[in-house]
């Protein structure tokens, strides 16, 4: 009884293996090893930011290349890309990479952009934008429904209750760009961090003749061109009644912060100016 | 200031809890009858079943889900009563509590609550006390006219145990008797007319369609009528199989559950005649003598998969 | 049994509150607005300039690519400027304003209510009279009709018989049901011409049966006519459908992604019929429509005739102003139309009908878990499952989406209207067909 036990079970178990063996063996898919220790490098967030499906194919990609050029984790940044290129044995990146943060070009808060509709749906900004302008009358800003939020995997970027603006955290946004490519309006764009994480910003995004705008929402950009004219840099471009900050010519000189009439450029992370130039940004503002 | 949302602009008003008050009004005829044969025992079992069901729902969406509560939607009441049908009438309110909390802490919430659960919430209740208390799930009181007594009423065997110990011969009663519920069992057990009454009544105004409760009595039948052409003698009448037992209850009420059963017209039948089929193989060939609940909770699982492979008819052909 | 189309369908409250209401010509207001995009396809281009005098009937914008219609002055006037509009969606679109003075017509145009019978044109010219004349689908679909009829099919299949689509299956819309009473010679007299420009021997006029009025009407009519017949149909939403107007009319389902021409059928709105008729017989250009205005709190529910360009707000006035408890302003029907924004956007080509909701009636109910009754996919008329797909919408599963139809959802709302636990099923689901719409064509794109 119990050989006859054993041997059955062993011969079921032998058949068993070896077909397994076979099966594996015929199947086996050849992995180049090296991508298993790229991918430890990666940061693995799989956000997608480079441009792969996840780290697993940036991964494979990087492995399929002779130089690392055009290729890029915008989440590790250098410092990931100088580690992979030595795994590969190959240069990292050729140049620096600055970098980069997530900005909403877009500051019209909830009490200066009146509302002139109640929208009563689904609470996404793709299916709204999909179908109409939005609660406001500016067809160009933020709709507040947080697609962004949703799509970042760094919890960087959220939408504020209160204003009903998306904003970014800079500390944990890594410029993947997810939020890029998934806000309907294309408001958000990457820019250069800068020193000190200084930067200077116009937050508005609407396209529409001064008057218009202005009244639409207390914060918008009239394209009145006063910031373009005061750049020494030739960093603001007036385009379609809208002044844009080139963030790879600006010198953060932060003249044109004091001559915009609507006050909406924005200084982020310098120190506070000293008091003569307040005023004098008060009078020429007045 | 208008609102401005996208099409459709209007809505036909139904909604969840409208849908499931219409089964509870379809179980009325059934719960009068046994109201009848079962009396006192019938109004504390269906009181504490109901009662308990609600009662847990609420406790867990406010103290474990942190959730709005659900209660409203009227989906736990009509758990109780089923859980209760599904019941001995002389079952103590401790155990009948039991159940409620299998049935809703375990076969409901655990998987989000309404809409998610894979299994008949009341089914897992029952199942849960068969398995646990198979003693005084399997002893049931003897039907009168509305009795007065609780856990002291007097008790006797249900037909399908009968035929199970002893053979289509043991066969004690009619048709008759099966179709009025004047026989003993769970308070659900009684009364064809009145189950085939709430069946009508659901079909009418639209809460289900007609595919897997007639799918599940057609199986039934054809397995059964099979076995019963092979040997008379051993198995009875696909008739007697159809009016006993869960066997209504479970086809019209039980395998009936949107959240658990197929949703195109082909899977629906799939998952009926799965069912008739299971029931008629542990009713005749399995240790327990009543297959339905099992059989019901066997197809719940296969739920999903039907809906993966059954597509509703596309317009156009392909 | 009345026929009606196989799959699906629901059978919302008819709410025909206007019903049997005549139509009022509605007076020309002082200042119109022309959109330059009220059809499917390229806006067209403005041809004139601001001080501009134009006449009714005068081109203002001409068609611009294939699939374009052109745009003709509803009323007479000097262009005030030619600027933009905000449309239904709160976007700006490329206008024209009008200041309005008197009402003189191009003298080519015959707008007497004599009717002309005889025809004597060409299929070729037909179509092209129909062209010259911005005509584009009165259903709301707004596809220009001189494409529609000239998309000769890919050979070999050739039309062999055109449905007129007088079906109105929208809730509380009776513009058609009214054209059809008071013009029902005239539209008679534009089905034969359009049955003449396909070159078909047979036409059907497919009608609910909730208006048995018009069905005799035009069952009488027909006898004067050759190759017309009217069927009554089995009232069910969406019947006005295309392809479930043909399943219905011809028990032929037409393929997904086939076009109705690969069945045979050729499909036409009445209201189609009757701008063909006055283009073809009365050079008369598509300015003016029929517009149901109604809503259950409104004070006189009616079907007006409307200078394209009028603003909504005066065809309201006109039924009885505004009722103070409205809350959502609806250009179309229930179930199809759009939510507008304000009531100063213009009446364009393609608006049947203006739809004031109260306040209770506008809101949503609040949306609960799925309960997978599957009330959704006994009631979605193109056979899809509605819930699935809402699902893996919402999820950005699109390969699922695309494996299972999406992109024949026609957004009738079915499902939506029937979810007892009240998702917003079709919200989902049209983002979705969006999205994998576009990424077929990406895939399209990439193959070629």
């Amino acid at each position: 009884m119990i050989v006859t036990a054993t041997l059955s079970l062993g011969m079921i178990g032998a058949v068993g293996a070896t077909l397994l063996y076979v099966v594996s063996k015929k199947f086996e898919v050849e992995e180049d090893p090296r991508i298993e220790l790229v991918l430890e490098a990666l940061p693995s967030a799989n956000c997608g930011g480079c441009g792969y499906a996840g780290c697993g194919g940036f991964a494979a990609a990087c492995v399929g290349v002779k130089t690392l050029d055009g290729l890029l984790c915008p989440v590790g940044g250098k410092a990931v890309m100088e580690k992979i290129g030595g795994i590969l044995g190959i240069a990292g990146l050729s140049e620096g990479v600055e970098p980069l943060v997530a900005v909403v070009r877009c500051g019209g808060e909830r009490n200066v952009r009146s509302k002139t509709n109640t929208y009563n749906g689904v609470q996404q900004c793709s299916i709204v934008s999909g179908l109409y302008g939005g609660e406001t009358r500016c067809t160009f800003g933020c709709l507040g429904y947080g697609d962004c939020a949703e799509a970042c995997s760094f919890g960087a970027i959220v939408v504020n209750s209160e204003t009903g603006l998306a904003e970014v955290d800079e500390e944990r946004c890594t410029a993947c760009g997810a939020c890029v490519k998934v806000c309907p309006k294309g408001i958000i764009e990457l820019r250069k961090k800068g020193p000190k994480n200084r930067r200077v910003i116009i937050p508005c995004s609407n396209e529409e003749k001064g008057a218009t705008c202005r009244k639409v929402c207390g914060r918008a950009c009239i394209g009145c061109g006063r910031c373009a004219k005061e750049c020494r840099f030739e960093a603001i471009v007036v385009d379609n009644n809208l002044a844009r900050i080139d963030h790879t010519k600006c010198k953060l000189c932060r003249k044109c912060v004091e001559v915009c009439p609507q006050g909406i450029i924005r200084e982020i992370n310098f120190p506070a100016r000293k008091k003569e130039d307040t005023k004098e940004a008060e009078s020429l503002r007045a | 200031m208008w609102y401005v949302s996208s099409s459709p602009h209007i809505h036909s008003g139904d909604t969840v809890s409208k849908n499931m008050l219409s089964v509870l009004v379809a179980l009325i005829p059934a719960c009068i009858v046994a109201l009848y044969y079962y009396g006192l025992g019938m109004l504390m079992v269906t009181t504490v079943s109901v009662v308990s069901c609600v009662a847990v729902e609420w406790a867990i969406q406010k103290y474990l889900m942190r959730k709005t509560s659900t209660i409203n939607d009227g989906s736990a009441i009509l758990t109780g009563v089923l859980l209760a049908l599904n019941l001995p009438s002389n079952l103590p309110v401790w155990i009948v509590i039991v159940g409620a909390i299998a049935a809703i802490g375990i076969g409901k919430m655990p998987f989000g609550g309404l809409g998610n659960n894979i299994f008949n919430p009341a089914l897992v209740g029952r199942i849960f006390l068969l398995i646990s208390f198979p003693a005084q799930m399997t002893t049931w009181p003897v039907p009168g006219f509305f009795p007065m007594d609780y856990t002291d009423a007097e008790t006797g065997a249900t037909l399908l145990t009968v035929l199970q110990s002893g053979g289509a011969t043991a066969l004690p009663q009619g048709v008759g008797s099966l179709l009025s519920g004047d026989m003993g069992g769970s308070l659900g057990l009684a009364g064809g007319v009145a189950m085939i009454g709430g069946l009508c009544y659901m079909l009418v105004r639209k809460t289900i369609t007609w595919h897997i409760p007639l799918s599940v009595m057609a199986s039934t039948i054809l397995f059964t009528g099979v076995m019963h052409a092979v040997d008379p003698t051993q198995y009875i009448s696909p008739l007697i199989h159809l009016f006993s037992g869960g066997l209504l209850l479970g086809a019209i009420f039980m395998a009936t559950d949107y959240v658990t059963s197929p949703m195109t017209p082909v899977g629906m039948l799939v998952y009926g005649a799965g069912i008739g089929l299971l029931t008629a193989i542990i009713r005749l060939f399995g240790a327990y003598p009543e297959g339905m609940a099992f059989a019901i909770l066997i197809m719940n699982a296969c739920t999903p998969l039907i809906n993966t492979y059954t597509k509703p008819k596309h317009f156009g052909g392909c | 049994m009345t026929k009606t189309f196989r799959i699906g369908g629901i059978h919302p409250p008819e709410s025909k509150l206007s019903a049997g209401q005549g139509i009022i010509p509605l007076g020309i207001p002082a200042r119109v607005v022309v959109p330059m995009w009220q059809h499917i396809g390229t806006p067209a281009n403005p041809l004139v300039q601001k001080g501009t005098r134009v006449k009714v009937g005068t081109l203002l914008g001409e068609a611009a690519g294939f699939i374009s219609a052109g745009v003709h002055s509803p009323v007479s006037g000097t262009v005030e400027k030619i600027d933009t509009v905000i449309d239904a969606s709160g976007y700006k679109r490329p206008a024209i304003h009008i200041e309005v003075e008197g009402d003189e017509w191009e003298e080519n145009i015959d707008h007497s209510i004599a009717i002309v019978r005889n025809c004597t044109l060409t299929p070729e010219q037909i179509i092209r009279k129909i062209a010259t004349a911005g005509i584009v689908g009165m259903g709301g679909a707004t596809f220009p009709t001189h494409v529609k009829l000239s998309l000769s099919p890919p050979l070999a299949t050739c039309a062999e018989i055109l449905i007129i689509n007088a079906v109105e299956c929208e809730p509380y819309l009776t513009a058609d049901h009214a054209l059809m009473l008071s013009k029902g010679e005239e539209i008679l007299i534009g089905i034969s011409l359009l049955m003449q420009a396909v070159k078909v021997r047979r036409a059907v006029i497919g009608i609910e049966k909730n208006k048995p009025d018009a069905i005799n009407l035009l069952s009488e009519l027909i006898k004067r006519f050759e190759g017309i017949e009217v069927i009554p149909l089995k009232v069910q939403y969406p019947q006005g459908g295309e392809k479930q107007l043909i399943d219905a009319v011809l028990r032929r389902q037409i393929k997904s992604g086939a076009l109705p021409i690969s069945v045979g059928a050729v499909v036409q709105n009445i209201g189609t019929a009757f701008a063909v008729y006055e283009a073809v017989q009365k050079n008369k250009p598509l300015i003016e429509r029929i517009v149901t205005v109604t809503g259950k709190t409104l004070a006189k529910p009616s079907n007006f005739r409307v200078r394209i360009g009028t603003p909504v707000v005066a065809l309201i006035e006109a039924a009885g102003g505004l009722p103070k408890d409205t809350g959502k302003i609806i250009g179309g029907g229930p179930m199809m139309g759009k939510a507008l924004i304000s009531t100063d956007v213009p009446v364009t080509k393609g608006t049947s009908g203006i739809l004031l909701l109260t306040r209770k009636e506008s809101v949503r109910q609040e949306e609960s878990n799925c309960i997978r009754c599957a009330k959704c996919i006994n009631a979605c008329p193109m056979g899809l499952n509605p819930t699935l797909l809402s699902t893996a919408a919402e999820f950005t599963q699109w390969e699922m989406a695309e494996k299972n139809y999406i992109v024949d959802c026609i957004e009738c709302g079915s499902c939506s209207y029937t979810c007892p636990a009240a998702r917003p099923l079709l919200d989902h689901i049209r983002q979705g067909k969006n999205k994998v719409m576009g990424i077929i064509r990406a895939r399209k794109a990439t193959n070629v």
